[in-house]
């Protein structure tokens, strides 16, 4: 497909934001290894392009949620990546003062909802932002992510039933990196295009290459035109796939033989960077440029992380409610 | 004995049920291929195959809803879930529908159901992923509750499970799968429910330990012999039913009693012990009895957090400090 008619700002800050997606999971891993990083780590190395592109049709206004897997949808909605390092690194510093780690970061000034650590948990919560932007006829959209294996939760038929019969104005944005965990998409669900489950809920379901930003980002736009128009939701279900374990240390049992190698043909970030330069948009210098950019913020980011201060033990005792109740024991 | 692990004793007991009774089947998330996410059901699709063995999409509604159907029409369903955060997403199968089955039927439901079910915090995983969730259950008449706390209660108690008639939830605590012990080989070798076991006999305080802070109390309890405080460590082993004559047995020998969990402090198992031993054993009692456990928030992620807000060893030893000096 033809890029050229897309604004260079959007082609670049597609390219920035997939490129610092990648390499700053790359750069969590070496941390958790290095020990700056206690808790898990789900990377969504080889899903820049859905992350990203989904995002970047959204308007600062809309929001999302996020989930395990969450570090490329928290920077496409404009997260800091030093905010971000210092939440994995445990610090007060960080985005939820080191309380949620990688599984919980929110952003409610960015309208990040939140990572989620149960699968399947954003759906209603997207659903009920929707019906608020609605009732408030505000011109906003919530976008759901979630994966292959989170669309057979009950939350997401119970969600789409109910923003199909009042025609919310959400996105459910799926996924489909193949996997859900270590089960393969086929032993999860009997059918190969999950865009199809949209039928039975009364919306538009369509299946886009997820390793190509651009369709990702038309489709989420048409997605956001319709839902504004009050024409109810979308599921878009953007296949790709993820290229390392479902956490860190995944021993992978589970891969085809074979499948590794054909994805890794199709890898977003350097595919999308062939594609800029053949469109004669940007030169190799520009590139560049952006690339050691992205490595100069990241080496920011973890030192500043690095740098942080852990938390006070008093702070596990503050933030559970809004009020503190003078002599009442929690 | 030979000694294996908490995880190689509850594949055992599985495996042993599995060849024992047809009926007797696995099923979970990522429970075959991979193994199970802690690695428990490791070599069992090997086995018994994949009808037997059986991976499931992320559905815990109907993964665990579909083995209370199944147990109502005769088999044996063991079900993984693999967080007991993630009980809450299959909640009214659990609560509305097995708890209840039988009673409701007026006798005529039998529920063979045993939900295998990890508690307790691995360490940084932060609130959804740590939780201790034994007495939310607690408080529902129905359900039958285990917390073993060593390998060989582990197999004894999950096989009593999986041969029973009632539903169960098995809480095995991420933190002891690799925690190796004597386990006998004996293939109808079981421990009962109801039964508290003394792990270590003392005369001054009783601890009540419940899953990991049974090997906490006893640490605790080392330290104190050297204070020369005498106490004695009882792992009820089951919360429901709970054995009540053990433990009052023991609070009238020692008058002093703590009780120790990692779930929060409110309305925690201790909650339920400590009403029964008031209402019961006040009589015995020569101080306050003290519960420790989680503190009152939610599961922090930093270490720094979450070492603070979990109960410890020296928790257990302030808490006895304090008891014995009135
Ligand atoms: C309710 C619930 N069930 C199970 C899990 C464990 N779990 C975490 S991620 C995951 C796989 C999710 O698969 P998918 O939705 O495809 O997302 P992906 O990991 O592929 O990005 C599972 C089973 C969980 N966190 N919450
Ligand atoms: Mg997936």
């Amino acid at each position: 497909m033809d890029i050229t008619h897309y604004s260079h700002d959007l082609l670049a800050h597609l390219f920035q934001r997939m490129t610092l997606v990648r390499e700053f999971e790359l750069r969590a891993i070496e941390e958790r290894r290095r020990g700056l990083i206690p808790g898990f780590i789900h990377s969504c190395v080889g899903q820049e392009a859905t992350a990203v592109a989904a995002c970047a049709a959204l308007a600062q206004q809309d929001v999302i949620t996020s989930t395990h897997r969450g570090h490329g949808h928290l920077l496409g909605k404009g997260g800091d990546p030093k905010f971000m390092m210092a939440e994995l690194a445990g610090r007060s510093s960080g985005y939820c003062l080191g309380r949620g780690g990688s599984l919980h970061i929110a952003d409610f000034d960015l309208g990040i909802l939140g990572a989620n650590g149960i699968v399947g948990g954003g759906f209603p919560i997207a659903t009920g932002a929707a019906l608020a932007f609605q009732m408030r006829r505000e011109q906003r959209v919530a976008l759901a992510f979630f994966g292959d294996g989170a669309i057979n939760e009950g939350t997401f038929h119970e969600s789409a039933n109910l923003a199909g019969l009042w025609k919310l104005p959400v996105i459910f944005f799926c996924e489909n990196n193949l996997y859900g965990e270590g089960t393969p998409q086929h032993k999860q669900a009997p059918i190969a295009d999950l865009a199809r489950r949209a039928d039975s809920y009364g919306f538009p379901g369509v299946s886009v290459d997820g390793n190509d930003p651009i369709a990702v980002y038309e489709a989420t736009q048409a997605a956001r035109r319709r839902a504004l128009a009050g024409d109810g939701p979308t599921l878009i279900e953007a296949k790709t796939y993820r290229f390392r374990g479902h956490y860190e240390g995944d021993p992978q049992v589970y891969r085809e033989p074979g499948e590794m190698a054909a994805w890794r043909q199709r890898d977003p970030v350097p595919a999308f960077r062939a594609r800029l330069l053949e469109s004669g948009l940007f030169d190799e210098a520009q590139l560049v440029e952006m690339e050691t950019a992205v490595q100069t913020e990241l080496d920011v980011a973890v030192a500043f992380a690095a740098a942080a201060p852990l938390p006070v033990v008093d702070e596990a005792l503050q933030g559970i409610y809004a009020e503190t109740h003078e002599g009442l024991v929690f | 004995m030979r000694e294996i692990s908490y995880s190689e004793a509850i594949r055992e007991a599985m495996s042993e049920e599995m060849r024992r009774d047809t009926a007797v089947f696995l099923v979970g998330e990522d429970v075959a291929v991979f193994g199970g996410v802690w690695g428990v059901s490791d070599g069992m699709l090997a086995e018994f195959g994949d009808e037997r063995v059986r991976d499931t999409p992320i559905s815990e509604a109907a993964i665990i809803g579909a083995g209370l159907g199944a147990a109502l029409v005769g088999m044996r369903p063991i079900v993984e879930i693999m967080f007991g955060d993630f009980l809450m997403c299959g909640g009214d199968q659990i609560v509305n529908q097995a708890a209840k089955a039988r009673f409701m039927s007026g006798g005529k439901a039998n529920v063979p159901l045993t939900l295998r079910v990890t508690s307790g915090a691995p360490g940084s995983a932060a609130a959804q992923h740590s939780q201790s969730p034994e007495s939310w259950f607690m408080n529902v008449p129905g359900i039958k509750i285990a917390a073993p706390s060593t390998p060989a209660d582990a197999k004894g108690l999950l096989k009593t499970a999986v041969r029973g008639a009632d539903p169960v939830l098995f809480f095995e605590h991420k933190m002891l799968y690799g925690e190796t012990g004597p386990v006998p080989e004996d293939a109808d070798f079981t421990v009962p429910f109801g039964q508290a076991n003394v792990v270590r006999q003392g005369r001054d305080v009783t601890v009540i330990a419940v899953s990991i802070m049974v090997p906490k109390a006893l640490a605790a309890a080392d330290l104190l012999a050297a204070e020369g405080i005498s106490v004695e460590v009882i792992d009820p082993r089951t919360l429901v039913p709970l054995d009540k004559e053990t433990l009052i047995h023991s609070v009238a020998k020692t008058s002093r009693v703590i009780i120790a969990h990692e779930a929060h402090r409110r309305s925690g198992p201790g909650a339920e012990i400590a009403a029964m031993l008031a209402e019961e054993a006040v009589e015995y009692l020569d101080g306050p009895i003290i519960r420790v456990g989680a503190k009152n928030v939610p599961l922090p992620y930093s270490p720094v957090l979450e070492n603070f807000v979990l109960p410890g060893v020296d928790d257990i030893v302030a808490a006895a400090r304090l008891l014995a000096s009135k």
